[in-house]
């Protein structure tokens, strides 16, 4: 396709979904949905078929819904904005140009629910958007909330550099002033979370995208997509891409299809949903399903031309997650350090390839026995990378 | 008491939730965390001396180690890493004239690096304190250092 060509595409389909960082009133809408039943909103997302966009892709509706029958005087509703997993950035332009969208899905989540106290738990890298998020907290706080006699309150919490924080255990457990440790599930969350109370713990696109369905309603929602990955998704491009950036696009795209439009006609493999998703080789392009049917994703794709050694790729990503892992549990703290050291050492020629297998075997060790989804999630990277381009790793 | 101690408790209290935000607050007013602010720190939450070095040896944000007033944390992630951030390593540690990990002589500059900062394409990405620089040059990153150090005479001659 002629670059214009790719240009009139990526923009028909950007138009096609466009809900995250379209133009709306939410003040109206919150007005609207405050004076529906909890039990409305719960059906209406839950018959939206949003499910979680940090990556995990638990249904929100059931979340929210796990929430509200929990008992407990006090609930809470947790932003997560601890955007940290490699190649993401998306997060970040969404409280940056749609703040008010996210406070007001909070709010909304807080009416369905019942909770009292809602936090932000921005990434310390983000902290110069601290300040913008405190004003804006406090502005609805004062001039929305307590205008209405709504007993929920809007707060923002800083973290301070631990990718980990991102799991939501660790996140609560951030947020209580420890350390970063995930906590063993169940108990979940919605049951017993911060402070100990229900606590629901969704991703700012999440939030942003439950005051579109509000909005629009959830059948417009459904017909977005495909029969598993309803709805749209904001994608982080970055790589070897002439269009790196923030894009909204309906999920149920075949990489093909979108490397087409994103890649640099070069694109030898595609990283997708970041250090901790799966990497995709040209020759798996045309049959793999950008969605919860095929490869799930948190938004994050990072495009990898023929000129990039994958061994590098691979090594980085080990580094990453050495200094990551939290160490609290023995697979992932050694793990991690095993997968990297034993890399170096075929490559070294220190060991023989056959080793690579035993590594393999470690990943999917790790994959079964760690204690939250960093150390168990290894083994997409490591055994793609390692599957599909064994000859670029060993020599 | 250490005054600002005092102050980070007066704003946030002394309750375990507020930890983090007093240890942050003292980040931002002395650079890092002394041993004797985190011992001081643990006597006001009532809490053990270890629980403390504990929390905050866990963020990487929560300097244990003395600091310079400027803290340099280049992004080394995947990303940034092929946008050539190599380079603009070297060029700061040249610049600076220390190695990963040190400070400067002077007090000014810490060199580390750090995990995905966020602005993968934009990358190669730095921080500043709090601020961010992003699609980074040789030319630009000597700018932002110069633009610092100039800076920093101008506020001491006053």
């Amino acid at each position: 396709m002629e670059p214009e060509d790719l240009n009139r595409r990526l923009e028909e389909l950007k138009q096609r979904v466009n809900l995250i960082f379209k133009n709306i009133d939410c003040e109206a809408i919150l007005n609207d949905v405050l004076r529906e039943t909890p039990r409305t909103v719960l059906s209406k997302i839950i018959a939206s078929g949003l499910s979680g966009r940090g990556g995990a892709g638990f249904p929100t509706g059931i979340k929210w819904q796990g929430a509200a029958n929990a008992d407990g005087k006090i609930k809470y509703v947790i932003c997560n904005a601890d955007e940290g997993e490699p190649g993401t950035f998306k997060d970040r332009q969404i409280l940056d140009e749609e703040p008010d969208k996210v406070i007001a899905g909070m709010i909304i989540c807080a009416h369905a629910i019942g909770a009292k106290e809602g936090y932000i738990y921005l990434r310390g890298e983000y902290a110069f958007l601290y300040r913008k998020l405190v004003s804006k907290c406090e502005e609805w706080n004062r001039f929305f909330l307590s205008n209405r006699n709504i007993d929920f309150t809007l707060f923002v919490r800083l973290g301070a550099g631990a990718y980990v924080c991102g799991e939501e255990t660790a996140l609560i457990e951030s947020m209580e002033g420890k350390r970063g440790e995930p906590r063993n599930k169940p108990p979940l969350p919605v049951i017993s979370g911060y402070k100990g109370c229900p606590t629901v713990i969704n991703n700012v696109e999440t939030l942003a995208y439950a005051v579109m369905i509000m909005s629009d309603g959830p059948e417009h929602f459904r017909s977005m997509g495909t029969k598993n990955s309803m709805g749209g998704k904001v994608f982080s491009i970055s790589g070897d891409s002439p269009r790196k950036g923030v894009y909204e696009l309906p999920l149920g795209m075949t990489l093909y299809e979108f490397v087409e439009l994103l890649g640099d006609g070069d694109t030898k493999a595609v990283q997708v949903g970041g250090s901790s998703g799966t990497c995709v080789p040209r020759k798996k392009f045309a049959d793999t399903i950008i969605g919860f049917e095929g490869v799930p994703t948190g938004g994050s794709m990072i495009l990898f031309n023929s000129s990039r050694s994958m061994y590098h790729v691979l090594k980085n990503y080990l580094e990453f997650f050495q200094e990551e892992s939290c160490g609290q549990c023995t697979p992932c703290r050694v793990g991690c350090q095993q997968l990297l050291k034993g890399i170096e050492a075929i490559r070294a020629g220190e060991r023989p390839l056959s080793y690579l297998d035993r590594l393999r075997n470690l990943a999917v060790i790790m994959s079964v026995s760690s204690k939250c989804s960093l150390g168990q999630s290894l083994v997409n990277p490591f055994n793609s990378i390692t599957g599909h381009f064994r000859e670029e790793v060993c020599y | 008491m250490n005054k600002n101690i005092s102050d980070a408790i007066d704003r946030y209290g002394n309750t375990r939730e507020n930890l983090i935000p007093v240890m942050q607050y003292m980040v931002t007013q002395e650079n890092w965390l002394s041993g004797e602010a985190m011992k001081e720190i643990a006597d006001s939450f009532g809490i053990s001396h270890a629980e403390v070095y504990g929390t905050a040896s866990f963020y990487s944000f929560l300097n244990t180690e003395h600091c310079g007033k400027y803290v340099i944390r280049l992004c080394r992630t995947i990303s940034c890493d092929m946008s050539e951030k190599a380079g603009i390593l070297e060029t700061l540690k040249n610049m600076l004239r220390i190695s990963l990990g040190e400070t400067t002589p002077d007090g000014l500059f810490t060199l580390l690096e750090t995990n995905c900062l966020g602005w993968c394409h934009k990358g190669p990405a730095m921080l500043i304190n709090d601020d961010v620089f992003t699609e980074l040059t040789t030319e630009k990153t000597e700018d932002i250092i110069r633009g610092v150090v100039d800076n920093e005479r101008k506020y001491c001659s006053i």
